[in-house]
């Protein structure tokens, strides 16, 4: 994208600290100073009554019934006992695991874009590890419950490209919310933002005459950066291993750098060319970190066995391009190719992105034309296994995958019954549930919170009696609200 | 009658051909003719197609000896996609400048400038998105940041680019005037009522006969001499304006300019027509519109609704699709995602067809020869191998002017260069 509003890394730093391990919480602190604070409501027990139902574990089953209680998914399997819960027949209709989209700015650069909203990109410095996304979210952005419409359950929160290192990334759940924390996925790890291209060597060489200019500038940026949280780390891990003496000074940029190198926090990178996401796996492996994902990586097709190699997902379009000369290269089977990748240590891991407010609400239609066109050009793909692009793999690259990103029992129900296959233009996310309780429903929109901000707009002045008004009218006369 | 037999699948053909076949006589059988017309539907119908255009149409079609026949075998032919706003020609990619001329930096007028003296039929965009279908596009300058108050002459073209008959792709070099109200004429000119009193001020000059040329009253604002003609052009009805307009308070100072006037008008941007749909539709005012926008990016945008277009559809106001991201032109070939959009929003599938190729025609005053089926036509035409509104639907051959396109592109080769065809993928994950 043109605007220097991308970034596509992030970093999760583990909140459940007990779950780490030997590893260290953030160098100088002892616990995660913005806890997550999001407690779902007493969820209902529900049984979803023979729905067609795509795992996310590439498997599809027929006619089968979902029970879902206490917020996680109880049984799947046919003619479950339906006792006294609330029965959905979903006949005809398809259930999938939530939708998680790993590149979303919701929030950060949100609905309407104005100076006063526009806070993704610290464009200050080319390298910003000491920023968090988070900081930035705006939760009134009427983006997230349009995003909800179209199956979002989880989403990963992004700083923006301007920057080599962008900053903070942040899990969050797609609940309505007054804070960002009433939104964090509890026990998440955050993630760092890293930029390869054109982004920060425009912002800064072609902006400010700073560093960086080029494309060496960018790569000598990344490795200055972890050089020095290379140092910072080993200091810091001495101190608190003996914790006599004074403690080092602490040093937030390199606070985030050194969680990097620790494994507790995951590296999200925007990155499109095919050389260059060779680089950052060398620039990856001489300073000892993880990429989780290169996202966008319009010419990931090129180096697909790579990746698979490395386990490295890519994060990916189902066709945008030509905007910058770096995503030129782009083309239709892009995904399905990734997907198909094999090597002697794993397959190729490939993920539906949005980077985009409305590419989000319709994440399922990009899927199914990734997918279509992978059929096209002879890669057997079906739906079962296209739904992982959206959900298993997406819930991998954010190290969630033991808590969402596939209908197995005991997994939070994360749940979206769709109207129709989700391989469709014409399909609607009629019903979606977040940990087990129903945020969406679309037979009853006006049940839906609307952010504060959309309150007061004019919506229904035009003209002929709305579907809404309808709708108020049967709950009026029902006294129902889901 | 003779039938000779099928000896290629439609979409195989071009490919193999690996360039358009000659204007020719051919008749392309057993088809679910979506004429976009008056016969609506057609199963298991003819076309028949001679010297560029539609000779006939229907189910007891008779086909002469020496046609070509390509058998359909019963999947959806429609009208090639028509797309209302582009920049197709114009820009090849947008963050290299040398390659981008949408937008003159004029801040306020530059009515002279007519896109056709700057189009590539080479562009790369092109292929990419005729062999999805896209035949026609309407492209114009900008008048977003860079752009101008009034930017300039949009121009129809044909995606057939150099392959179109003796080269002549441009369908018509100065289809439209283009020109902005709202939040960008605001940005442009200071404010909405600067932007409003210097449209007027280049009207009232143009009226004038350019009287007031060059006395320096309005500064920067001063017109060329050669603005004054095509201004004279749109105030002669000969030039429709399209002018950008989203809050629905601008869409009715844009009407009440075009009634001071008399002017063509077409509304573009359009988020919030639907609260003006009466007064749109009284004046017979068609708009370009999103039909996937439901989010309020902007201010002017804040009452934008995803039933919009339903809501249109009923009080009767003329619409075609356009894309209203900055991919409306590299990906000018998702339009009919976005009427499958509108589709599944209370459009019906029809009505979502039209808005994307008789629509487009209409309102751009080139419905004689284009945007259905029926004979007479310009032979624009789309086979494809599921409903054409479905995104897992692909073209699976493509005639622009009664000539078969290659069904190829840089990005066809790019793949066929990298694909390897794996073995069976294991279970993965």
């Amino acid at each position: 994208m043109i605007r220097p509003v991308h970034a596509c890394l992030g970093v999760l730093v583990t909140v459940l600290l007990a779950a780490c391990g030997d590893r260290h919480p953030a160098a100088g602190t002892a616990a995660d100073p913005f806890p997550s604070t999001y407690r779902p409501a007493p969820a209902t027990t529900v049984l979803i009554r023979g729905a067609t139902v795509l795992t996310g574990l590439d498997s599809r089953l027929d006619n089968t019934d979902v029970l879902l209680s206490e917020g996680r998914i109880a049984a799947i399997g046919k003619g479950l006992a339906a006792g006294g819960t609330t029965v959905i027949e979903a006949g005809g209709r398809y259930l999938t695991p939530g939708i998680i989209d790993v590149h979303s700015h919701l929030g950060v650069y949100p609905a309407p874009a104005v100076w006063a909203t526009s806070d993704g990109n610290e464009a200050t410095a080319a390298t910003t590890p000491e920023v968090w996304a988070e900081h930035s979210i705006w939760p009134q952005d009427p983006g997230f419950e349009a995003a909800r419409a179209g199956g979002v359950t989880t989403l990963q929160v992004l700083p923006g490209s301007a920057n080599l290192i962008g900053g903070r990334g942040v899990v969050i759940k797609n609940v309505p919310a007054v804070t960002y924390q009433q939104m964090l996925f509890p026990g998440a790890r955050r993630s760092l933002k890293m930029a390869c291209g054109e982004n920060p060597k425009r912002v800064y060489g072609k902006g400010g005459g700073r560093s960086p200019s080029t494309g060496m500038g960018n790569v000598a940026g990344y490795r200055a950066a972890f050089a020095k949280a290379s140092g910072y780390r080993a200091r810091w891990d001495a101190w608190n291993k003996e914790r006599k003496g004074p403690s080092p000074d602490r040093d937030l940029a390199m606070d985030t750098l050194a969680d990097v190198l620790r494994g507790n926090i995951l590296v999200h990178m925007h990155c499109y060319r095919a050389d260059q996401m060779a680089t950052m796996l060398d620039v990856a492996k001489e300073f000892g970190f993880k990429i989780q994902a290169f996202h966008h990586a319009v010419e990931a097709y090129k180096i697909a066995p790579r990746l698979a190699e490395e386990g490295v997902c890519a994060a990916l379009w189902a066709d945008w391009w030509g905007f910058k000369l770096e995503a030129w290269d782009a083309i239709n089977e892009n995904i399905a190719i990734v997907d198909a990748a094999r090597s002697d240590h794993g397959a190729g891991c490939a993920i539906v992105h949005s980077d985009d407010p409305d590419g989000i609400q319709r994440l399922n239609q990009e899927a199914a034309k990734a997918m279509a066109a992978g059929r096209r050009a002879g890669l057997p793909v079906s739906e079962e296994h296209a739904i992982g692009w959206l959900t298993a793999n997406p819930a991998k690259a954010l190290g969630i995958l033991d808590r969402t990103g596939t209908l197995e029992v005991g997994k939070a129900a994360d749940v979206v019954l769709w109207s129709s296959t989700p391989f469709s233009v014409y399909a609607h996310a009629d019903q979606v549930w977040i940990d087990g309780v129903l945020q969406l429903d679309r037979a009853h929109p006006k049940a839906q919170p609307d952010s504060d901000f959309m309150l007061g707009t004019e919506v229904d002045d035009a003209g002929p009696a709305t579907d809404d008004a309808a709708d108020d009218a049967a709950e009026a006369a029902t006294g129902a609200r889901p | 009658m003779s039938r000779r037999p099928m000896l290629w699948l439609a979409g195989l053909s071009a490919l193999l051909l690996g360039s358009p076949a000659r204007a020719e006589r051919f008749a392309i059988i057993h088809a679910e003719v979506h004429t976009v017309a008056s016969a609506g539907v057609l199963r298991d119908a003819t076309v028949l197609v001679r010297n560029g255009r539609i000779e006939a149409v229907g189910n007891e079609v008779e086909i002469p000896d020496g046609s070509r026949v390509i058998d359909a075998r019963g999947r959806p032919l429609t009208p090639g996609i028509i797309v209302a706003s582009s920049a197709l020609g114009l820009k090849e990619i947008d963050g290299v400048e040398e390659t981008n001329d949408v937008a003159s930096g004029q801040k306020r007028y530059s009515a002279a400038l007519s896109v056709a003296d700057a189009l590539n039929p080479r562009s790369a965009l092109l292929p990419v998105n005729r062999i999805a279908g896209v035949t026609r596009a309407l492209t114009a300058p900008d008048t977003r940041k860079g752009g101008s108050l009034i930017a300039g002459q949009g121009a129809i073209i044909s995606l057939a680019g150099t392959l179109a008959p003796d080269g002549e792709w441009i369908t018509r070099p100065q289809a439209a005037l283009f020109a902005t109200l709202g939040e960008q004429g605001r940005e442009l000119a200071g404010s909405r009522p600067a932007a409003m009193a210097a449209l007027r001020e280049a009207f009232e000059e143009a009226r004038s006969g350019g009287a007031r040329l060059g006395d320096g009253l309005s500064g920067e604002a001063q017109l060329s001499p050669l603005d004054l003609p095509v201004l004279r052009r749109v105030l002669q009805r000969e030039l429709p304006l399209v002018l950008h307009a989203e809050r629905a308070s601008d869409i009715l100072a844009a009407l009440k300019l075009a009634d001071d006037y008399g002017l063509l008008l077409i509304i573009s941007g359009a988020a919030e027509a639907h609260l003006v749909a009466a007064e749109l539709a009284s004046r017979s005012v068609p708009v370009l519109i999103d039909p996937s926008r439901n989010l309020p990016a902007h201010f002017e945008t804040l009452h934008v609704r995803r039933d919009a277009i339903a809501r249109l559809s009923r009080a009767g106001v003329a619409f075609a699709f356009v894309d209203a991201s900055e991919f409306g032109s590299h990906n000018a070939r998702n339009l009919r995602q976005l009427a499958g959009i509108a589709a599944a929003n209370g459009l019906s599938r029809d009505a979502a067809l039209a808005a994307i190729t008789l629509q487009p025609a209409q309102i751009l005053g080139l419905s004689t020869v284009l945007g259905s089926i029926e004979p007479g036509k310009i032979a624009d035409l789309v086979l494809w191998d599921g409903d054409p509104l479905e995104v897992t639907s692909a073209a699976t051959a493509v005639w622009i002017e009664g000539r078969t396109m290659p069904m190829t592109s840089r990005q066809t080769v790019l793949r066929d260069r990298y694909l390897k065809r794996p073995a069976p993928a294991a279970p993965p994950r």
